[in-house]
Order: C-alpha cells, then sequence, then structure tokens
C-alpha cells in the first residue's frame, strides 16, 4: 500500500512537470497581462487537479496493463514464425487486421479527441455528434495505419502515399460541407497523442525489424503520419454522406427548406 | 450529493464504454489469433481500473477547468483588444506546451539515432543530444508560429482551406529536397506535437475567440488551430534536415 503510494506520487510529479509550463503560462499572462480574477477560481483549481490525477492514473494504467501487452502482440504478430512468410505481403493478413482493429480502438480511447468531439457538439448545437465524430475518426486511423502497415511490408515509399492523400483531401475540401473542414482539418492532429502513438510505433518498429530489407530507423516511422492524414479524409466523408442523405430525406419527405437535419452547408454573406 | 453520485457512474460507464474496444481487440487477438493465455492477468486488471477512473477524472476536470480558462482568456484577451499580447500568447502556449512533450523528446532521440548512422552527425553522445534538441527546438518554434497564424486567421476569419493547401505544397515540395532519413520523422513530427493537455485548451482558445469576435462563426473559424500546428513542423523538421547536411 506504502509502496502503491509513493509510485503514485511520483507519477503525479511527473504529470506536473509536463503540465507546469502551460499552468505557468495561463496564469501569469491571467494575472499580469490581462488582470482580471478568473471566475470561479475554485472551481476551476478543482478541475486542474482532476486533470492531473485523471491523466496520470490513466498513463499509469495504460503503462501496467495495455502497452506491455500490446507491444507484445505487435511483436508476436510480426514475427516470422507466426507468419510463416514467404515474403509476400499476402502473407500478413493478420497484422492488418491487428493494425486497424488496433487504431480504431485506441482512437475511441484517446482523451484530446474526446474533448474536441465534446466542444464540436456544444458549438455546432449538437449537429455534430460527440460519438459519430470519434467513430469517424476512429475509421480514418483503422484504414491509414492499416495501409501504413502494407507500405512498410511492401517498402514503397512513404511520401507517395501522403501526397495521394493530400490531393483526396484538396478535393474533398471543395465539396464538403464549409462547417465541417475546419474540424476534419483539426482531427489530424488529435487523433495520435497517449494511446495510440506508443502502440502504433510498437507495430511499425516491429514490422520494419522483422522484415528482410527494412531497416527499422528508416521504415520504422511513418505510420503516426497514415494515422494523422486519414480521419481528415473519413470526417470529411462522413458529413458528406449525412448531408447527403438529409437532402435525399429532404426530397422525399417534401419538407419545408428551413428544417436542419444532419450537416448544414453555411454560406457566409 | 445523490446527484453527484449518479453521474459520477453515469461517467463512470461511459469511460468503460470508451475503453471496452481496446479490451475486446486485445483479447480477442491474444486468445483467438495468437492462441495464448494472457499473462499477468492481475496487473491488466488493476491497470483497466486505473485507466477507467483517469479517463473519467479527466473528462470530468476538462468541462470544470480547461475549457473555461481558455474560453475566459480567448474573450479577455479580445475585450483588451491588444494583439501585440494576443500573439506573445499564442506562441508563448504553442511553444512552451510543445518544447516538454514526452512524444516529441522520444521520437527526437530516435531522429539524432538515425543521423549519426546515416552519417549526417559524428556518432558521439554529445554530437547526439545536440542534433536531438536542435530538433526539439525546432519544433516547438513551429508550433509557436502556428498558433500564432492560427490566431490571425481568427481574427481575420480567412478559410482554413487555403493555408491547409499552402502547407500541403510546402511539404510536397520540402519533400523533393530533403534527405531521405529525415522525411520519414518530419511526417511523424507532424501528428505527436499536440498533447492532451494542450489539445482541449487550444481549442478552447480558438472557439472562445471567434465567438467573441464579431462576424466571426466557432465552427467554421473557431477550429483550425491544431491543424496548422500540425502541419508547420513537417515544413520545419524537413529544413532542419536540410540545414543540418
Amino acid at each position: 500500500m506504502i509502496q502503491f503510494l509513493t509510485e503514485l506520487v511520483h507519477a503525479i510529479l511527473a504529470t506536473m512537470r509536463d503540465v507546469l509550463p502551460i499552468a505557468v503560462i495561463l496564469f501569469g499572462f491571467q494575472v499580469f497581462v490581462l488582470r482580471r480574477p478568473i471566475a470561479n477560481i475554485r472551481r476551476v483549481l478543482l478541475g486542474f487537479g482532476f486533470v492531473l490525477l485523471g491523466l496520470t492514473l490513466f498513463l499509469d494504467g495504460l503503462d501496467a496493463a495495455l502497452f506491455p501487452l500490446g507491444r507484445l502482440m505487435a511483436e508476436q504478430l510480426t514475427n516470422p514464425e507466426f507468419i510463416g512468410s514467404t515474403g509476400a505481403w499476402s502473407d500478413y493478413g493478420w497484422v492488418y487486421a491487428f493494425a486497424a482493429a488496433i487504431g480504431f480502438a485506441t482512437t475511441v480511447a484517446e482523451p484530446a479527441l474526446i474533448a474536441v468531439a465534446i466542444k464540436a457538439n456544444q458549438v455546432s448545437g449538437g449537429t455534430v455528434g460527440v460519438w459519430g465524430l470519434r467513430v469517424a475518426v476512429a475509421i480514418g486511423v483503422a484504414f491509414g495505419i492499416a495501409l501504413g502497415a502494407f507500405r512498410i511490408v511492401t517498402g514503397t515509399p512513404l511520401h507517395w502515399y501522403i501526397i495521394a492523400g493530400y490531393i483526396v483531401v484538396i478535393v474533398q475540401t471543395a465539396f464538403a460541407p464549409r462547417s465541417i473542414v475546419a474540424l476534419a482539418y483539426d482531427t489530424g492532429g488529435v487523433t495520435t497523442s497517449t494511446v495510440t502513438v506508443p502502440l502504433v510505433a510498437a507495430l511499425g518498429l516491429g514490422l520494419a525489424s522483422t522484415i528482410p530489407g527494412r531497416s527499422p530507423l528508416l521504415d520504422g516511422f511513418g505510420l503516426i503520419a497514415f494515422a494523422s492524414l486519414f480521419p481528415i479524409i473519413s470526417v470529411m466523408g462522413y458529413a458528406q454522406l449525412s448531408e447527403w442523405r438529409t437532402r435525399r430525406v429532404r426530397r422525399g419527405e417534401n419538407v419545408v427548406k428551413s428544417e436542419n437535419r444532419g450537416y448544414q452547408v453555411e454560406r457566409r454573406p | 450529493m445523490k446527484t453527484f453520485l449518479i453521474e459520477f457512474i453515469q461517467s463512470i460507464l461511459d469511460s468503460m464504454r470508451d475503453l471496452a474496444p481496446i479490451v475486446v481487440v486485445v483479447a480477442f487477438f491474444q486468445w483467438g489469433v495468437l492462441r495464448q493465455p494472457m499473462p499477468n492477468l492481475g496487473e491488466i486488471l488493476y491497470g483497466t481500473v486505473m485507466v477507467v477512473l483517469g479517463l473519467t477524472l479527466f473528462i470530468r476536470g476538462l468541462e470544470m477547468g480547461l475549457f473555461p480558462i481558455g474560453e475566459a482568456m480567448a474573450h479577455g484577451f479580445a475585450r483588451k483588444g491588444s494583439l501585440a499580447w494576443l500573439l506573445a500568447f499564442s506562441f508563448a502556449l504553442g511553444f512552451s506546451t510543445t518544447v516538454a512533450e514526452p512524444a516529441l523528446i522520444a521520437i527526437a532521440d530516435e531522429a539524432a539515432k538515425v543521423a549519426a548512422e546515416g552519417g549526417v552527425i559524428a556518432n558521439s553522445e554529445a554530437a547526439r543530444t545536440g542534433y536531438a534538441s536542435g530538433l526539439r527546438f525546432t519544433v516547438a518554434l513551429s508550433v509557436g508560429m502556428a498558433i500564432m497564424i492560427g490566431v490571425v486567421r481568427i481574427i481575420r476569419g480567412w478559410p482554413i482551406q487555403w493555408f491547409i493547401i499552402v502547407g500541403y505544397i510546402a511539404v510536397v515540395i520540402m519533400t523533393a529536397f530533403a534527405p531521405p532519413e529525415i522525411i520519414g520523422i518530419a511526417y511523424d513530427s507532424g501528428g505527436v506535437t499536440t498533447s492532451t493537455v494542450t489539445v482541449p485548451l487550444v481549442t478552447a482558445l480558438g472557439v472562445g475567440l471567434a465567438s467573441s469576435i464579431k462576424g466571426r462563426n466557432p465552427m467554421t473559424d473557431g477550429f483550425g488551430l491544431i491543424a496548422i500546428a500540425s502541419l508547420m513542423p513537417m515544413v520545419f523538421v524537413m529544413a532542419y534536415g536540410m540545414i543540418r547536411t
């Protein structure tokens, strides 16, 4: 029990060290530049305490349970003995399945994404669903990481995939509802933080070090880039799909134009 | 008290639902595909309970602390009307949250190893540390500048897509000239820079600014700060790789 408590205190101190610069800047600017008291200061401080303690428990728990197991599984799945490989890309079916499944599952649990989804739901007045957005992002990450694993297996250059993805994003931007574009771009950067990066990096490194002809240092990177590009595509796709469905329903029911359902196209004058 | 308890149980259940997919995936692959017993089950159960509790507390703290302060500061700066201070704050927020980010430290160390093995820098402890911290400062600088640019965009109401398209073009051009061993790291550095505490703060700042400036729509103008913050480091890291060769 005492050992557990000292460990917890250590972990909290480590998290505090990460959060301290942010706190100093926030309170420094608030006190010296804005010179205004913060409303509900006690509630805000309590909230900061919750964030600190929550993040500590979260990371500690992941370290104790999921990360070792996830890394072990990534190693075992990429082990040549398990694959029984002749070196063909099609022998790695379970690796792609694992990449997609773990990408989806870790994204759903990603705290930063939950934060953005909550905010988007508030700002959009409920038209962007918290759960819908997260599932759309998770599908994008799942596809991205599976494709990234395929790239490492085949050894094709990273930048062709990324450039192709960029072209898809630009074309989609022209057609997607305007209100979703900025949010979709943001989800790209949000998806890969605390939960996803360690597991995905282990998978990439495992693959690159067991496949003949791949260097873990050169080919092991790049999965995170895939995981931050494809959610942009899937979120815009999701918005386009809901807009299209809404339009079809409207036409079918012949309802009045002013009714909003799903995503609404906003055009500023 | 009773409503608080019900709320707390509700949010615990939400967190369990959020984590259920990971448990299902791990269990399926361990038993179904790899056909191996679960190692130290006790540890795993204990860790999962911690994760559920941690996520619940984090979300609660987010709504009580991080979101309100981010928005309060955005409103405060809008009322004060000083662009210089707002930009200084944006840069400081981006720079300071990135430079100490553990994921970035890890990736910078990896990059130094790659550079040393590729013969770009001397394979000594000192050279690697120098290269890694140079890379970290480069990324932190680029994130600080990105938040600044993003804030100016929100104030002016410029459409986000032009920034992203210009960024993409810059990435593609840099890719053609950057040394090949830096490209993978540069692409990854875009995704790792925005941490779990930074994201809610930056999002609240953007949305708060957009909603306190007349004529801005929080949905179309408020989001987008993180997008620019994850694009800029890619360009800067490739530039760093080019300068160091």
